[in-house]
């Protein structure tokens, strides 16, 4: 039987790897890659907490998270899309301003 | 035993794909590093037993979000992304507050302390099938959040439309 913390250690990493790669990588689809390594974090978190509470509830949310996760993808990339086609990069260095 | 092997193999998979993730300069290879990272904690999930979710964290994760990453990758200008800096000038900021971050959580977790126990046990679980266990729970105690979930993943479809359509009267303008 493994331990619980261990688990939560485990998404506590990778949610800080997670974190660093939104706050030092430029480019805007590699931040949301680490959006989801963030969620994924809170998704092992929440499936452990399940299995060692013997309920449920915690797995149904990870199902609504990956639901979240499936459409914050679709959007955000749609976003990437039309934000490359007007300004050629995908840099957020580079996108400063509002209008332009 | 065995399921303590396979665990510590998932935990240095994951961290390590993790790190190579957020730190490769081609985002191709970034994308294929999370999608291993995936299959890995689709494997956590196994040990957890939870077959249900490690199979949607396949379908899902592995087989749409990040097909879509790869084709918006494709979509654009990958040539220009290999020769400019891909970090941040202020990086050493974000790596300490991650780190930071990352030491505070795992601190704190000695102090976790086990709420009041739920009614489905494993041996219940076991008996009736995960996905079955998953199914009941969503269907009767969680009804209302299930069809928020559909009319969200409705509006991001229509957004995601949207967001990517060319923009054909402008265009038609200018030229």
């Amino acid at each position: 039987m493994i331990p619980l913390s261990w688990y939560m250690a485990l998404a506590a990493i990778l949610f800080a790897i997670g974190v660093c790669g939104f706050l030092t990588r430029r480019n805007i689809i590699i931040m949301f890659l680490s959006i989801e390594l963030m969620l994924n974090a809170v998704n092992l978190n929440l499936v452990a907490l399940s299995h060692y509470l013997q309920s449920m509830n915690g797995q149904v949310f990870t199902f609504f998270i990956i639901t979240v996760a499936a459409s914050e993808a679709a959007i955000g990339l749609g976003i990437a899309i039309s934000l490359f086609r007007s300004r050629h990069t995908v840099h957020v260095d580079e996108i400063n301003e509002l209008k332009g | 035993m065995f399921t303590e092997i396979f665990f510590l193999y998932c935990a240095v998979m994951i961290t390590g794909t993790g790190i190579l993730a957020i730190t490769r300069r081609n985002p191709v290879h970034a994308v294929l590093m999370v999608l291993i990272l995936f299959f890995h904690m689709a494997g956590l999930y196994l040990t957890l037993q939870a077959e249900f979710l490690a199979a949607v964290q396949i379908i899902v994760y592995a087989g749409a979000i990040l097909v879509l990453y790869l084709f918006v990758l494709f979509l654009v200008n990958l040539r220009e992304e290999m020769e400019v800096e891909s970090l941040v000038d202020s990086a050493w900021i974000g790596r300490i507050i991650s780190a930071g971050l990352a030491m505070i959580l795992v601190s704190v977790i000695p102090a976790f302390v086990l709420g009041e126990k739920g009614s489905w046990p494993v041996e219940r679980i076991r008996e009736l099938t995960h996905t079955k266990a998953l199914g009941q729970e969503m269907y009767t105690t969680f009804i209302l959040p299930f069809e928020i979930a559909g009319l969200i993943l409705l509006v991001a479809v229509i957004g995601g439309l949207v967001l990517a359509k060319k923009d054909n009267t402008t265009q038609t303008l200018e030229g």
